[in-house]
């Protein structure tokens, strides 16, 4: 069954990248970025488990300003996806502005906090 | 061998005060001869005086300030016997003549210029006098308040004397007189004015030399006797009928009469006189006068200034007590030599009072005599070949001021030692008269004369009969006299015994007349013995008035004990105390000490309650207290913690020092005799602690210790590769994130190119980039703004401050606020 189980995931993973293919440019984009913070965010938390939390401060900033940036990416994905009808109506510039300015003050918050 | 030295040298002071000598045969004034003793170890009153008084009576700028100042110190100097200076004397002299010619100035600024032209003589015209008495007699007249009657009344007097061209004659004397007499109280005290209720001594002086001054301006030509024989013959003419004829004498004798009640105001006033222990009498004023505060001295010597000078008019018998007098003058010695200038003159011119009669200031008899007592004698004696010679005794007599005395004896009639006062050692020995010296000399003491303090008893007596009403001399004078020797102090030792046994450990012999340095050491089972003897030059046993035993630590911690005496020998046991005793069923206690040289037995006896059996403990007192004077017998504190708990537990180095001294004694000493080491047991918890000694103020006000400070220590950070390794690490997402996208085939083709598009684009990214370079900028502490614009702004406000801080242009203005 180990032949069966890898033939399915490989079966699986063809699928899912046939259809990640399919998804729109601009959207790809949106996931690198999301994998770029969250790839930064692990490599700070990795640093903070070597040289220990001090100051602490300065690592939940530097952690939060990953993980901030990334979820608000997010929601400039949902909101720009076609797909999605619940924000048919919202123009996509609109929704960039939105992710823009919220990042502005997400960093100014944590320029602030990190000491 | 201590060499036994007597050594004496006896000077006593006495005083012969002659008050007043009378003209007539008949009739004191006072009682003239006084007899004190007082010290002075000058040869008299003017030698001591003088450089003080020209230390005093410095004049300024060539004159003593007002005219009251300069005549006090014309006086002093005239009564002391100093020459003046001629340019004083030239501004001095301007300055009375100014007075004197000019109507406006005050009667006390006449009155003294009258007085300073008195001794100096100045030369003034007849016509200025004569302006003056004008003046004068009006104000005599009609004056009403005491002062200003003194000085009118007393400037009439002056110039009488000094200008004998010009009559001065009060109309109207008796009136005058009566009104002074008006003030007066029944106390004997005066007012200054009849508005003024209260009174004062220093006004009854003052008082009494206006009174004085009347009646010897009131009717000059009266004889004194017939004085007397009017005074009787109104007493006459009181007791039957008068005639006609005596009728004449009667206004003089009414007058006479006011004089005679005057006198008793004097004895009144003399009752309220007040006295020192040794004799000296004084006045003092009752009510503290806020105006103007007159002390014991000043009072005193206006009284004796009014009562002088009434004695001089009248020779009516005044009854005042010689002892009084004798009192005065004693008072006015004692005050030795003042530092103020009316102080000084007050006291001058009082002793000149007392001593002058009417004629002037006459040479009348001290007797001089300080008071140090050492005896100087050495005698041969069989174990020493030393000789003695005796130095005399010296009594010199004089009188107040310092002249010389009439022919006189003093008698030394007893000599007794303060302690015995039955036993004279000397009685009734005439003191031999050495003429060249003007010396009285006791010849020898008697052999039997030990150390100590004696009374010697004097007594003066004239030779002349006739002198006995002019001076005089007062009773019996006492004066304490101190014979001091040299006390041997013989076998000194230092024990250190066991307290058990009593067994000596070390013993130590001292010389206490050199140089002791004896090391020792003990713990607190042992005693510390320290023995001397002392013996007076005749070899009787001798007691001092102070010998002290001193243990020093080395902390500074000091500890006296008394050294007690049994006949000669003197001892002191210091004992440390170990045990501290209980019991339980003790009901009663009985403890004695013994006595003995090396140690106590304390007994105790206690009874016990079971079977009413009495127990009794002996128990040898390893620790003891010092023993006072003479082993006293009886119940002591049994305070068993005793000396070791007084020595705060401190063990270590003491250094001893013994101090013994009488005033007998010429060779007292303290003297440091070694050290102990002193071994004490370890301090209880409650065990008191050494009080505090005191700091050295320079070391509470000095620099204190440097502080050493302790930082943080800084916080373990990761070494710096690794931080740079994981720097370089976090950048490679970014990487990775830039790689996809290129691989994603991004769009960055898709810039406007046409202008409004375009700038606004451009806009956008610089808006962006500006928010972000702020974040940046804050988190590199960089200055806001940034500095290339500062010096923009400190020119502007050079600007703003030469154009009077008006900003041209709202810009400068939003900048100058910068």
């Amino acid at each position: 069954m180990a032949r069966s189980t890898t033939k399915d995931a490989q079966a699986l993973f063809h699928s899912l990248r046939s259809a990640y293919s399919a998804t729109p440019t601009n959207l790809k984009i949106i996931d690198l970025y999301v994998i770029f913070a969250v790839l930064t965010a692990i490599i700070q938390v990795g640093y903070m488990a070597i040289v220990g939390s001090f100051p602490f401060n300065s690592f939940l900033s530097g952690v939060l300003s990953c993980v901030g940036t990334a979820v608000l990416a997010v929601c400039l994905r949902i909101q720009v996806n076609k797909e999605n009808k619940e924000f048919k109506d919202l123009p996509p510039e609109r929704a960039f502005a939105d992710f823009v300015l919220c990042n502005l003050v997400l960093h100014l918050v944590i320029i602030n906090f990190m000491g | 061998m201590a060499v036994a030295q007597f050594y004496s040298n006896l000077h006593w002071t006495f005083q012969l005060i002659p008050v007043g000598m009378a003209r007539s045969p008949g009739g004191f004034l006072v009682l003239v001869l006084i007899l004190t003793i007082s010290i002075h170890k000058a040869a008299s009153i003017l030698d001591s005086h003088q450089p003080v008084a020209l230390e005093l009576f410095s004049p300024v700028h060539g004159s003593f300030g007002s005219l009251e100042e300069s005549y006090d110190a014309l006086q002093t100097f005239q009564i002391l016997g100093i020459e003046k200076k001629p340019d004083i004397s030239d501004t001095t002299c301007t300055l009375v003549s100014k007075t004197l010619g000019s109507s406006s100035s005050s009667l006390k600024d006449l009155f003294y210029a009258l007085k300073v032209n008195g001794i100096l003589k100045c030369d003034i015209d007849e016509e200025v006098f004569e302006g003056i008495k004008s003046r004068l007699q009006s104000v005599s007249n009609d004056a009403s308040s005491l002062l200003d009657f003194y000085y009118s009344i007393g400037s009439l007097a002056l110039i009488k004397e000094q200008a004998s061209k010009v009559d001065v004659l009060l109309t109207d004397a008796d009136g005058i007189f009566q009104s002074i007499k008006a003030l007066s109280q029944s106390d004997g005290r005066w007012r200054y004015s009849s508005n003024n209720p209260e009174s004062s001594t220093y006004a009854a002086g003052v008082a009494f030399e206006a009174l004085a001054r009347v009646v010897a301006l009131a009717s000059p030509e009266i004889d004194q006797s017939r004085v007397k024989f009017e005074f009787y013959a109104n007493l006459f003419c009181r007791l039957s009928i008068c005639s006609a004829s005596i009728h004449q004498g009667l206004d003089f004798t009414g007058w006479l009469f006011q004089i005679s009640t005057l006198g008793n105001d004097i004895v009144k006033l003399f009752d309220s006189i007040e006295k020192y222990d040794d004799g000296a009498f004084y006045f003092d004023e009752k009510i503290v006068d806020a105006r103007e505060h007159h002390g014991p001295l000043s009072t005193t010597a206006s009284v004796v200034r009014g009562l002088t000078a009434f004695a001089d008019v009248t020779s009516g018998s005044l009854n005042i007590p010689g002892d009084k007098i004798l009192g005065l003058a004693k008072f006015f010695l004692s005050v030795g030599i003042p530092g103020d200038a009316k102080d000084f003159f007050n006291q001058v011119y009082s002793l000149a009072c007392l001593e002058s009669n009417r004629q002037g200031f006459n040479p009348t008899d001290f007797i001089t005599t300080s008071n140090s007592a050492f005896i100087d004698q050495k005698r041969p004696t069989q174990d020493h070949d030393i000789f003695v010679l005796y130095e005399c005794n010296q009594v010199r007599v004089n009188t107040v001021l310092g002249s010389n005395a009439p022919p006189l004896t003093v008698k030394l009639l007893q000599a007794f030692s303060s302690s015995s006062k039955n036993a004279f050692i000397i009685e009734n020995q005439e003191l031999k008269f050495d003429p060249e010296n003007a010396v009285h000399f006791l010849d020898a003491l008697p052999e039997n004369v030990d150390v100590g303090n004696y009374v010697f008893v004097f007594e003066i007596l004239l030779h002349d009969p006739e002198h006995e009403k002019i001076y005089a001399t007062g009773s019996r004078t006492r004066v304490p006299i101190i014979i001091t020797g040299v006390i041997k102090v013989d076998t000194a030792e230092i024990v250190i015994l066991d307290s058990d046994l009593g067994s000596v450990e070390t013993k130590r012999k001292l010389d206490l007349a050199g140089e002791n340095d004896v090391s020792l050491s003990a713990n607190h089972l042992q005693k510390l013995r320290l023995s001397f003897q002392l013996a007076t030059p005749l070899g009787h046993a001798f007691k001092p008035h102070q010998a002290f035993l001193k243990l020093k630590h080395e902390t500074k911690v000091e500890h006296v004990f008394v050294v007690g005496s049994s006949g000669k020998d003197f001892a002191i046991v210091l004992a440390v105390v170990t045990m501290v005793l209980t019991w339980d069923l003790m009901l009663a206690m009985d403890i004695s000490i013994l006595h003995g040289g090396l140690g106590a037995k304390l007994t105790v006896t206690g009874f016990g309650s079971e079977n009413g059996s009495k127990h009794t403990f002996e128990v040898i007192l390893k620790l003891g207290v010092p023993l006072l004077d003479a082993f006293p017998l009886g119940v002591m504190d049994a305070d068993f913690l005793g000396l070791v708990e007084k020595f705060f537990y401190l063990s270590g180095r003491y250094d001893i020092q013994l101090t013994v001294g009488d005033a007998v004694m010429e060779n007292s000493f303290l003297q440091a005799l070694g050290h102990v080491e002193l071994d004490l047991p370890e301090p209880p918890e409650k065990a008191p602690r050494p009080p505090p000694q005191p700091v050295d103020s320079y070391l509470r006000y000095g620099p204190k210790a440097e502080i050493a400070h302790i930082f943080r220590a800084p916080e373990k950070l990761p070494p710096e590769q690794l931080s740079l390794a994981f720097l370089g690490l976090t950048i490679l997402p970014l990487i990775v994130f830039l790689i996809g996208l290129l691989r994603l085939g991004v769009n960055l083709k898709n810039f406007p190119t046409s202008v409004v598009p375009a700038t606004f684009a451009i806009l956008f990214h610089l808006g962006l980039a500006a928010v972000l370079l702020l974040y940046v900028l804050f988190w590199w502490k960089a200055p806001f703004p940034p500095r290339l614009s500062i010096s923009q702004v400190e020119i502007c406000l050079r600007k703003r401050q030469m154009t009077g801080n008006i900003p041209t242009s709202p810009w400068e203005a939003a900048v100058g606020h910068f």
